[in-house]
């Protein structure tokens, strides 16, 4: 976790053996080293040793319901825009016990789970990621209950961001300020720069322990040039959004309309199956389920992911609050860009657009919105 | 060993593959600590040695598909404390609920060289059209883990956690691209309640809908997208009339899509 920001960095420059050096480096140093791969047709986060093991010269083509690679004309190490994976998946793990317990001569003996001393590094973690991360850091470490697994995972991960150059079809981080210029949150940020047969990329330090590892790897302080070239690599990315999202109102357009008929008309589409919450990198809701054994002398309470998606999400003595699929997104998308403002001081949207790409039938938040603002009088929906 | 006498196991079977039965043998380890909690009281599949009722739990394998297993079925559901019913055709009809959509006359004339001798009725239905069920345990064949939470819960006397979510919830938990987006493979898993794992998106096939429509199944929606990636209307019928062809939301929609 990056600590105290340090002055911004004039920029170094190092090479694709460079690239190899920071694994190595953050291997030695004990983190287990996670970044992006290609598996299953898509790109995915998975431990990684060498530069190898990256989507060299893969991109992805994105679009409601739509993911599909591709091959690169060049040999760019993440000329990709995010995948269906996130890094909650390592922060806020989809399966983990909580506690077990005991049946013994005299009662009952409780087991917390211990203290787990693995250290992340990720690897191309993008801006609109960080933003995740930061809105999931509020919700699991802000206020007065603090995720004690979360806090230990969190603090002692090392985030190298690698700026986006490629974003797909479905992405509108812009719209959400989240991106696509890493700006904090980082120890080392990379901006990959392929030009005329050179394949190098220009550094940034963003923490003091990230000066140290830059330090342990060859690199030369980048020139004007590269500098340049680097700030145009997220400038193009900017103006090469797939989608647009209108923020200004969103937050009393969604809560003064519960009764719009465009619910109705998505929840004719809406599958109900919660890939959206799942895929999304700042859904953060659990469900607790706990399971005594043939002999009722152990339990143990397990937190896996959940979804608002769900009927025993909502359900309170008698049944379910929530039971047609109209109530359901209506929570979920009013919660995501309205009332989390309310929650959390924030959206809880960063445009990264997985819950575009991964809904099976391409629903697409930034439609939806659309629609219901585009149907009320100006004035309205403006409130 | 408790003191007080355990409780009474019964595992019946009406018309089925014998598969859940084989998926409760296939618990393996967990079979002695089991044979440690109940007695077990009626198990074919198992054991020749039998006990009387009443049991204290009865786990029925099986489809109710002739006049003879209407009238048992109501006397193991009277020799019964509880009744959990196991499987696809306990629980929805299972395959042999096709017959549903056909004339029984034909099959069996078809099939047999003397249909006279044949009683069968003309649909097969689930456990539940009959008696009173305490719990439904989907699956084809269910899932040897998802058994022992059941029972488990019987014997501690709570609910059991066994999701009625979709297979999607399972299958991203467990970190697999979605086959239906990444692959445009047609996938029955939004529709479908969870269970097994996500198995078959796991090795990039789409779910066949084992363990039945989930617990707010949008088929039309589903069926939609499968016809963007190219099925056919035959193939949503064949996809939705399969194990779970019985349970109500599949067959509603192959039903929408038979000519």
């Amino acid at each position: 976790m990056p600590e105290a920001q340090v002055p911004a960095s004039q920029g170094s420059i190092m090479d694709r053996e460079g690239l190899q050096a920071l694994l190595d480096v953050l291997t030695s140093r004990g983190f287990g080293v996670v970044g992006p791969r290609v598996r299953d047709e898509a790109v995915v986060y998975e431990p990684i040793r060498n530069v190898a093991d990256l989507p060299e010269g893969w991109t992805d083509r994105q679009d409601g319901g739509r993911y599909r690679l591709e091959r690169r004309e060049d040999r760019a190490l993440f000329g990709y825009a995010v995948g269906p994976h996130s890094w909650k998946q390592f922060l806020f793990p989809s399966r983990q016990r909580l506690w077990q317990a005991r049946r013994t001569e005299t009662g009952l003996e409780f087991l917390e789970e211990p203290s787990r001393d693995e250290r992340w590094a990720f690897l191309g973690v993008r801006a609109c990621e960080l933003c995740a991360i930061a809105i999931q850091d509020r919700v699991f470490l802000g206020g007065v209950h603090r995720d004690r697994s979360y806090a230990e995972r969190r603090q002692r991960v090392f985030v190298v961001a690698v700026q986006c150059a490629e974003p797909s079809g479905t992405c509108f981080c812009v719209s959400m300020q989240a991106g696509p210029k890493a700006t904090c949150g980082f120890d080392l940020a990379l901006t990959e720069l392929l030009h005329a047969g050179s394949h190098r990329f220009l550094v940034e330090a963003g923490s003091r322990v990230g000066q140290e590892v830059l330090a342990a790897i060859p690199h030369r302080p980048a020139n004007e040039d590269e500098r340049r070239a680097a700030e145009k690599v997220t400038a193009l990315a900017a103006a090469r959004m797939g989608r647009t999202l209108e923020t200004r109102g969103i937050r009393e357009l969604l809560q003064s309309h519960p009764e719009h008929p465009r619910w109705e008309e998505v929840a004719s589409r809406c599958l109900s199956c919660g890939n959206c919450t799942m895929v999304c990198p700042t859904c953060f809701c659990s469900t607790v389920e706990d399971h005594s054994d043939l002999s009722g002398k152990h339990t143990e309470r397990m937190r896996l992911w959940d979804s608002c998606f769900t009927l025993g999400f909502s359900y309170l003595h008698g049944g379910s609050v929530r039971k047609e699929i109209r109530s359901r997104y209506r929570q979920w998308m009013t919660h995501k860009l309205s009332t989390w403002f309310d929650q959390f001081g924030s959206s809880g949207c960063v445009g990264c657009g997985r819950c575009i790409t991964w809904c099976p039938v391409g629903i697409d938040i930034t439609e939806e919105a659309r629609a219901m603002r585009s149907s009320l009088p100006e004035e309205t929906a403006h409130v | 060993m408790p003191t007080s006498p355990r409780p009474r196991l019964a595992v019946w079977k009406f018309a089925s593959c014998d598969g859940c039965q084989l998926s409760f043998l296939d618990c393996e380890d967990e079979l002695l600590s089991l044979a440690g909690e109940v007695e077990i009281g009626y198990f074919l599949e198992a054991s020749g040695r039998t006990l009387p009722g009443p049991y204290d739990l009865s786990l029925v394998e099986g489809s109710i598909t002739t006049p003879e297993d209407t009238q048992r079925i109501r006397e193991v559901r009277r020799l019964s404390k509880r009744l959990v019913t196991i499987g696809a055709c306990a629980t929805a009809g299972g395959i042999q609920a096709l017959r549903n959509f056909a004339r029984i006359e034909d099959f069996v004339s078809s099939v047999y060289a003397s249909p006279e001798y044949i009683q069968t009725l003309e649909r097969s239905t689930p456990i539940a059209a009959h008696v009173p069920v305490d719990f439904e345990l989907r699956g084809c064949p269910i899932h040897p883990l998802q058994l022992l939470e059941v029972i488990s819960a019987f014997l501690a006397g709570r609910s059991p956690a066994i999701p009625t979510y979709s297979v999607c919830i399972e299958c991203k938990r467990a970190g697999n691209p979605c086959v239906l987006v990444s692959r445009g493979v047609a996938c029955l898993g939004p529709v479908t309640q969870a269970g097994c794992g996500a198995i078959c998106p796991g090795y990039a096939r789409g779910c066949y809908g084992c363990y039945g429509p989930m617990e707010s199944p949008n088929t039309p929606s589903l069926a939609r997208a499968w016809r963007a990636l190219g099925s056919s209307r035959r193939d949503l019928l064949r996809a939705f009339r399969t194990f779970n062809a019985g349970a109500e939301a599949f067959r509603r929609e192959s039903e929408a899509n038979a000519d």
